[in-house]
């Protein structure tokens, strides 16, 4: 069995189109020491640092780990890179967690980032791999199809893309952290924001962002000694498929499937609708949020956007599972970080220290990224109770 | 902590130049014969799997992904990918066996090389508002460090020319090995300096290739069958990447990765040491305080094929080949990551 361990400590920068203020260094070390500080710890209080980002194209740095080590008082320390594609903030989350989980080590940080603006990300996802189609499509230009064929079998009505592009948006409105700030929009100004990869509109689509996410991961004793509220690690789970396959199944893959089951299997959650309070999704297209619905389970087959549509997901209408209470990837988006922002805040909800996003009475939560054509899936379940 | 059986390695032969095979094809033949030592199909008969590789060796985002292509992931694996020499996929799969998530794991490394310049690509590693600009080679930082050696009379340059030579010799016996002859100290003093002070000899040649290994609970290679080796201790650390600030003549995260992993609390009987250049091989054999006793890169190291992202995790197979021959009973194997020698991994390995 695993050992016990706990997130003490989050920090986060504010999201933006451009940190220019800061470096990469800056960047990181800026969530960091936001996170020590949440935890009332010190750089000498942590033994080795687990680090992820997307692509290194997307700054133009080799293995950044390398250049980053002084920024993170690593020197004399572990320091690990994770990279799984847009699942890796939520792998780099695990992964730190093994550290914890494996008894090797009492107290780790960990650190997912993107400093979109130090290059281009369109351009470095769309580089041809030799022997290989190449697409040069972007991410939107390859999930717009998969979005089609959502809407195909599940008759869904045209708008539901845009109800959640417009909820996501309010619930970021209420995070200072967010990038787009919104409070205003509208069902209508979505609609008429001008079409990108049809059916995706611009207003469907996450932005471009700088930023970093930090968290703090120790073991039980610790844990219990912390100053602040532990979210305590219920479950882990990750799962990779290939890009394709014959007869694959691209809009509810089997690795986001088989990676739910897991997940909910080791926090003994049964009906995820139920037994969880909120989660916080990846949802870099508004449609993703009907697709995932059904995919983790919290709806079936085809019915994803029904739960949508109801408000269920709303923390404005006072639905009773709310998705993506921070504003999630719809409101803010370093790629790098997006997932680890999710288990962060799933933490955030668990601890009751989301501030004007707290889901009220949030004791169980679900962290998820996704990465790859929609093939690669790291999940967590964090809780307010011990196991 | 669990102990970790070793229960297979193989890796390609290290080519400079692997021509139109793309990665997926450089991985599956290796794949296929790591899974056939332990008496496996695919990835779906392990826990887990992990890989170590880098996007700037391809010249694209997401090199890893079409790596999954050559797994055999239907139904879907849990999997996990490190931007880092494959010897740090070892690591983080050993972590997950530890915490009791899986029972076995496929780790596995992949680097071609060729198609760029590799010592230039790798001054994109650099600090990027400050060194990255200057585009530093790494080559040119290695002869910095031993122009400091020499310098300081560390090291000679008959020094270096011995490691070139044993490396030579060595690699006779390495049907792997891309750079192999009976080459002595003289041959390689009577060459030209390439980037002063250092030989091209003195340089590790840029290779195409991947490795792969499997790795078990000692409960679970026993029911296998195989025979195994035992990883008793493995750490890492990393230094200050301000090269001003290190003392470049001596590896300090390599001695405190090498007592983190328990390697004092035995005899040294083999030490693979990954070396790019023949000078760190000296730097790092001091800083690990390995004597006669201690047989050196029997394989060659890599100054006989260096297979990016591969190599750190080929010296822990070097070294599990030869506990399992009999041929030694306690050995460790390093791996390093960034220019200098900044970031190291010592693996202890022992007899089953």
């Amino acid at each position: 069995m695993a050992n016990l361990a706990a997130v003490v400590g989050i920090g986060q920068t504010k999201y933006t189109t451009k940190r220019d203020d800061v470096s990469i260094a800056g960047l990181v070390r800026e969530a960091a020491v936001n996170a020590l500080q949440d935890a009332g710890l010190t750089w000498d209080d942590i033994e080795a640092v687990i680090i992820g980002k997307a692509p290194d194209m997307f700054e133009g740095v080799i293995m950044p780990e390398i250049y980053l080590t002084d920024a993170l008082g690593c020197n004399g320390k572990p320091m690990l890179r994770v990279h799984t594609a847009g699942s890796v903030g939520g792998s780099t989350a695990l992964v730190a967690a093994s550290h914890v989980q494996s008894g090797s080590f009492k107290r780790v940080l960990t650190v997912a980032f993107e400093k979109q603006s130090e290059s281009n990300a369109m351009w470095a996802l769309s580089n041809p791999h030799p022997f290989s189609t190449h697409l040069n499509a972007g991410a939107g230009g390859y999930f717009a199809p998969i979005i089609r064929e959502y809407m195909r079998r599940s008759e869904a009505p045209h708008d539901v893309g845009i109800k959640v592009a417009v909820k996501d948006r309010l619930h970021g409105a209420r995070n200072p952290l967010a990038h787009l700030q919104k409070p205003d929009i509208t069902m209508q100004e979505v609609e008429e924001s001008f079409m990108l990869w049809d059916p995706i509109r611009f207003l469907e689509s996450c932005p471009s962002s700088d930023g970093a996410c930090a968290m703090v991961i120790a073991n039980e004793e610790l844990a219990e000694q912390a100053p602040k509220p532990p979210a305590w690690i219920r479950g882990v789970a990750m799962r990779s498929e290939p890009t394709m396959y014959a007869g694959r199944e691209e809009v509810s893959p089997q690795a986001g499937r088989d990676c739910a089951a897991d997940v909910y299997q080791q926090a003994g959650i049964t009906d995820p609708r139920r037994d969880l309070d909120c989660a916080e999704v990846y949802v870099p297209f508004s449609w993703y949020e009907p697709m995932w619905l059904e995919n983790l389970g919290f709806a079936p087959e085809g019915e994803g956007w029904k739960l949508t549509m109801e408000g269920a997901t709303s923390l404005d209408e006072g639905g009773d599972i709310p998705w993506n209470p921070s504003g999630g990837v719809l409101s803010s988006n370093p790629i790098g970080a997006s997932g680890m922002i999710r288990f962060a805040e799933a933490a955030r909800q668990v601890r009751g220290d989301a501030g004007a996003h707290q889901v009220e009475g949030a004791k169980l939560a679900l962290g998820h990224a996704y990465g790859g054509g929609a093939q690669f899936f790291s999940m967590w379940v964090v809780g307010a109770e011990k196991p | 902590m669990t102990d970790i059986a070793i229960v297979a390695y193989q890796q390609t032969d290290a080519v400079s130049d692997a021509g139109a095979v793309n990665e997926v094809e450089l991985i599956i033949p290796v794949l296929g014969r790591v899974f056939e030592q332990a008496g496996l199909t695919n990835s779906q008969d392990v826990d887990f799997v992990c890989s170590g590789s880098c996007d700037y060796l391809q010249g694209a985002a997401f090199a890893f992904v079409l790596g999954v292509d050559a797994l055999g992931a239907v139904p879907p694996i849990k999997e996990s990918h490190v931007e880092m020499d494959a010897a740090w996929a070892l690591y983080e799969s050993i972590l997950k066996i530890r915490m009791g998530h899986a029972e076995s794991a496929l780790v596995y490394g992949f680097g071609k090389s060729s198609p760029g310049e590799l010592p230039i690509v790798l001054s994109q590693q650099l600090d990027p508002y400050y060194l990255a600009p200057q585009w530093i080679d790494a080559i040119s930082l290695a002869a910095l460090q031993a122009r400091q050696m020499l310098d300081q009379g560390l090291v000679s340059e008959r020094d270096m020319a011995e490691v070139v030579a044993r490396s030579r010799n060595n690699a006779l016996n390495n049907p792997h090995a891309q750079l192999a002859g009976e080459v002595s100290v003289d041959d390689v003093l009577a060459e030209d300096t390439y980037v002063s002070p250092l030989r091209k000899a003195d340089c590790c040649p840029v290779s195409d290739g991947a490795s792969a290994m499997i790795i078990a609970t000692v409960e679970k290679a026993e029911e296998w069958g195989k025979p195994y080796a035992v990883i008793s201790g493995i750490d890492h650390r990393i230094e200050t990447h301000n090269l001003g600030m290190r003392d470049l003549t001596d590896s300090l995260s390599t001695r405190q990765a090498a007592e983190g992993a328990g390697m004092g609390q035995g005899r040294v009987d083999v030490a693979e040491l990954y070396a790019p250049f023949s000078h760190q091989e000296i730097i790092l054999t001091r800083a690990l305080g390995l004597g006669e006793e201690t047989s050196i890169n029997p394989s060659g190291g890599v100054l006989a094929g260096n297979m990016m992202m591969a190599s750190g995790l080929s010296r822990v197979g070097e070294v599990f080949d030869r506990i399992v021959s009999g041929e030694a009973e306690r050995g460790i194997a390093h791996a390093t990551s960034g220019p200098c020698l900044q970031h190291n991994l010592v693996t202890v390995l022992e007899k089953a």
